[in-house]
């Protein structure tokens, strides 16, 4: 399991440098950053100076390992537009986003799962059948128009709802929460169920698949034939099989949803990351990009590696004792 | 009284094409304490009427006739609820796969005592108990600490007894076994029947074996039923349908059982399941494509001598090779094979006989050791157009039919593929003309070349296989356990063109079989495996006669009994 762990860890290692490496070159080959940096009319003399100053001139072995290791310690430089460390801002926004994404990602478990083992036990049933047919359109349909229809039916016509915004949030330290306020409430619901409707099709899809696979298996059908109830044939012995592999794809789908927050903050103005990464670009402000990018890589590697554990830790016959 | 009635019974299963009638009319019973045989081949409906008792008939299948009646009470016609409060608890079932049976993420005490405590009611505490005692029953050593284990931590054979564990939970009545030795080496195969048998006696329950195999049947019945296309075509006691059988099938059946105590010349027809192929024309070989060439230059002693083969796989990976952990598969093997001769390969699954033969045809290159064929060390060759040499005249068929054929290719291309690719002929007209002969040659029929392997039975997909391995024109012929997925008539059918084509071809062959009665049946010489390393080599005669390794006399022992069969129409070979 410890050799598991560390092997997992080193792996993490090389997949965040190589981010890195590929977030530094962006500082390369997006642009001049002194250029970025300072007015028209700087002389040569005082360009050289600043690029001396900020240690472009040095080898690029040497460059990369200093932002390598400024990152490691959360620290991406300054901001071209808003000329304020990328940390702060990032930090900022960090829980807006992390809060949409929770919510999310819960919505999506708590409906998907529950729904794909009620398609899967009761698959020709009318109201199955309905629920197959609507998670078809949740694939199909595009994130920004189910917001956009969303906003139409519940902010515009009904007007029952805020349609931008996070509303009244409460800091504690540097956190900012929108759950302690009813506005914050109201305000969560639009964007997390558009940010949470694809995947949670996705995942409903996917666990009746698998639960339909082992529904067919031998010890389902053994389990039968020994007279245990419906109940624990379907709960205890073919929906833990069933979540086995649905653990994989749930934990790559949490890292999207933190990453492919970006539409659904753009349509509904959410002051998270996505909407600043998205200005950055319209910026060209390559720090901001270089961190979101990072951090997003990072996001994807601790997720990946709680998965793998959580995996090892479910499937007794991936434990490193079961050779006995 | 009977324990168990099955009268009149008639399942069908409507689909697309029409109702199709799965078992018809079928009336069966068991008494207490008595074992109840169920033989007939694939397809004959033997599996669904064990389904139906327990009432887990696969939809759409319906019972449309008859009734089951379980000490004179009617169960067919009980509520689903009423049904599975007797599934477990008056008649348990066993399944052929065991490593398939037990859920793998619970631990067997779980899912023992799950099964106990939900019909005997008997609390955790008492539950625990009571299963440690199952396990000891069926003879898992250290019961206590093994109940803890997950299923994959047992082996094949102790997982047929965990499984044969849940069955009597909750001491049924009536047990069901559907084919629970098949997926089973012999070896353990033996003890579980023996175990079975036991538990049936001393408990008095009830026992239906459904099997396509006449070694179990001979083993451990008291009575038989046999089954044809879903009609129970005879029944009687088990001495008397395998010594003096009445009905045709039941005849044709028992005379296609290999025998392990006397050598056929070839085996009588059975004509019920499955047409055996028939040539439609004879080729003449001298003339003929498929007899031109076969003037390989004569070799100075054997065709293939093997000396000193080992073969390592790694089963614990490590950076560093001293921390791997490796394992040798094959151990040390040496044997020779003389031109024109079948030489047998016998051993119990893992011994390590199929990588002998995926060495041979250097489908895996040994970690030391020398192939020597026709004269030259195919480990050794360098140049790909050298192996291609050899490689035309080695061909192999494997076991499974289903998967050993590409499904996207239709059967022209299969067999057309190894005559194009080492530019057998000099157009493509012949080539059509040789696949066409080839085919009629396995008896499949020149129309079956159109077709697509998916459309074809087993057996008929054997024959296509053979007919591949026949395409380029080969002096040695591997075969892999060629017939140990057919039914025993197909399989006879199989083996007799076998025996056809190397006596026509004067081929020489390695027949890999774990099956002893086949291997008697096929070959001239045999080589007895165990663990990687090979204990005995003699002529087939003297080794089912006067074994000289202990192992060999162990395995010997442990083949069914099958001195009670018939010998009626069948024509032995003279010593």
């Amino acid at each position: 399991m410890i050799s598991f762990i560390f092997k997992r860890l080193l792996q993490s290692v090389v997949v965040m440098l190589t981010v890195a490496l590929i977030a530094f070159s962006m500082f390369r080959f997006i642009g001049d950053p002194i250029n970025n940096m300072v007015g028209q009319d700087t002389s040569q003399a005082d360009r050289a100076a600043l690029t001396e100053q900020l240690g472009l001139n040095d080898p690029f072995i040497v460059q990369f390992g200093r932002f390598a290791l400024n990152a490691a310690e959360g620290n991406f430089g300054i901001s071209y537009k808003y000329r304020q460390p990328v940390s702060s801002l990032i930090l900022e926004r960090l829980s807006a986003t992390l809060e949409l994404s929770f919510v999310a990602a819960v919505l999506t478990l708590v409906v998907g799962i529950p729904l794909g083992v009620y398609t899967a036990l009761k698959g020709k049933g009318l109201i199955s059948k309905g629920i197959m047919t609507l998670s078809l359109i949740g694939v199909s349909l595009p994130t920004f128009l189910i917001g956009i229809l969303l906003i139409l039916l519940f902010g515009v016509v009904l007007r029952w709802l805020p349609t931008f915004g996070r509303g009244d949030v409460i800091a504690i330290g540097w956190w900012t929460t929108g759950f302690l306020t009813v506005s914050g409430i109201k305000s969560l619901i639009l964007p997390s169920i558009t940010l949470a409707l694809f995947q949670m099709t996705l995942i409903m899809r996917l666990v009746r698949a698998e639960m339909l696979e082992v529904l067919r298996t031998d010890f389902i059908k053994f389990a039968r034939a020994r007279g245990l109830p419906d109940r624990s044939v379907h709960f205890k012995h073919a929906l833990k099989n069933t979540l086995v592999p649905v653990i994989t794809i749930t934990g790559l789908q949490l890292g999207a949803l933190i990453a492919f927050a970006i539409i659904t903050e753009s349509v509904f103005q959410w002051p998270g990351m996505g909407l600043l990464f998205i200005q950055a670009i319209s910026d060209v402000d390559i720090p901001i990009m270089a961190a979101y990018l990072v951090l997003i890589a990072f996001f994807f590697v601790v997720i990946n590696m709680v998965v793998d554990i959580l995996y090892y830790m479910v499937d007794p016959r991936l434990r490193a004792d079961s050779t006995a | 009284m009977d324990l168990l009635n099955i009268n009149n019974l008639r399942i069908e299963f409507p689909s697309r094409h029409g109702t199709v009638v799965a078992v018809d009319d079928v009336s069966l019973s068991v008494q207490p304490g008595e074992v109840l045989g169920v033989v007939g081949e694939s397809g004959a409906g033997k599996s669904t009427i064990g389904n139906a008792v327990i009432g887990l008939l696969e939809p759409p299948g319906e019972m449309t006739a008859g009734h089951v009646l379980l000490k004179s009470e009617q169960i067919d016609t009980l509520s689903a609820e009423a049904k599975r409060k007797i599934r477990g608890r008056r008649i348990g079932m066993i399944f052929q796969d065991p490593l398939t049976s037990l859920d793998p993420l619970q631990t067997i005490e779980q899912q023992l005592v799950e099964t106990i405590d939900l019909h005997l009611k008997l609390g955790e505490k008492k539950s625990q108990e009571r299963a440690v005692d199952l396990l000891r029953q069926v003879g898992i050593p250290e019961p206590e600490t093994r109940i803890k284990n997950y299923p994959h931590q047992f082996s094949g054979g102790m997982r047929q007894r965990v499984v044969i564990a849940l069955a009597l939970c909750a001491e049924p009545e009536v047990i069901i076994a559907d084919e629970p030795t098949t997926a089973l080496d012999v070896s353990i195969q033996a003890q579980i029947l023996e175990l079975m048998r036991r538990l049936c006696k001393d408990k008095q329950v009830g026992m239906i074996i459904i099997t396509h195999d006449m070694g179990v049947i001979a083993d451990i019945t008291d009575r038989v039923a046999v089954m044809y296309r879903g009609k129970v075509v005879e029944e009687g006691t088990t001495a008397k349908i395998l010594g003096n059988p009445d009905h045709p099938y039941t005849q044709s059946l028992i005379s296609a059982v290999p025998r392990p105590d006397i050598r056929l010349k070839r085996f009588p027809m059975v004509n019920y399941i499955e047409e055996e192929g028939e040539r439609t024309k004879d080729i003449d070989l001298s003339t003929h494509w498929l007899g031109r060439h076969r003037d390989y230059d004569a070799v100075d002693g054997p065709l293939l001598s093997l000396k000193n083969l080992v073969m390592t796989f790694v089963t614990k990976p490590a950076l560093l090779k001293s921390n791997r952990i490796t394992f040798n598969a094959v151990d040390d093997v040496s044997f020779d094979i003389n031109e024109g001769e079948v030489f047998g390969l016998v051993g119990e699954s893992g011994s390590g006989k199929s990588t002998v033969a995926r060495m041979v045809c250097s489908l895996y290159k040994p970690a030391s050791g020398i192939v020597n064929f026709a004269g030259t060390d195919l480990t050794s060759i360098k140049s790909e157009n050298e192996r291609d040499f050899y490689r035309r005249q080695m061909q192999m068929i494997f076991q499974d039919p289903f998967s050993s054929l590409n499904g996207r290719m239709r059967v022209m291309d299969i067999i057309a593929e190894p005559i194009r690719f080492h530019k057998l002929a000099s157009s493509n007209q012949e080539v059509e003309q040789v696949v066409n002969d080839l085919l009629d040659h396995v008896g499949l029929g020149a129309q079956a070349s159109v077709r697509f392997p998916h459309e074809f039975s087993g057996g008929q997909r054997q024959r296509i296989s053979i007919a591949r391995a026949l395409a380029t024109r080969p002096r040695f012929l591997i075969c892999d356990e060629p017939t140990s997925a057919l039914d025993v008539s197909i399989q006879a059918q199989i083996l007799n063109l076998l025996k056809d084509l190397q006596e026509e071809l004067g081929l020489t062959m390695l027949f890999i079989s774990h099956d002893l009665p086949v291997i008697r049946q096929m070959c001239d010489r045999v080589g007895v495996m165990k663990q990687g390393k090979l204990v005995e080599v003699s002529a087939t005669e003297d080794l089912f006669e006067n074994p000289t390794a202990a192992y060999t006399r162990e395995l010997l022992d442990l083949m069914p009994r099958l001195d009670k069969l018939s010998h009626e129409g069948l024509e032995v070979e003279e010593a």
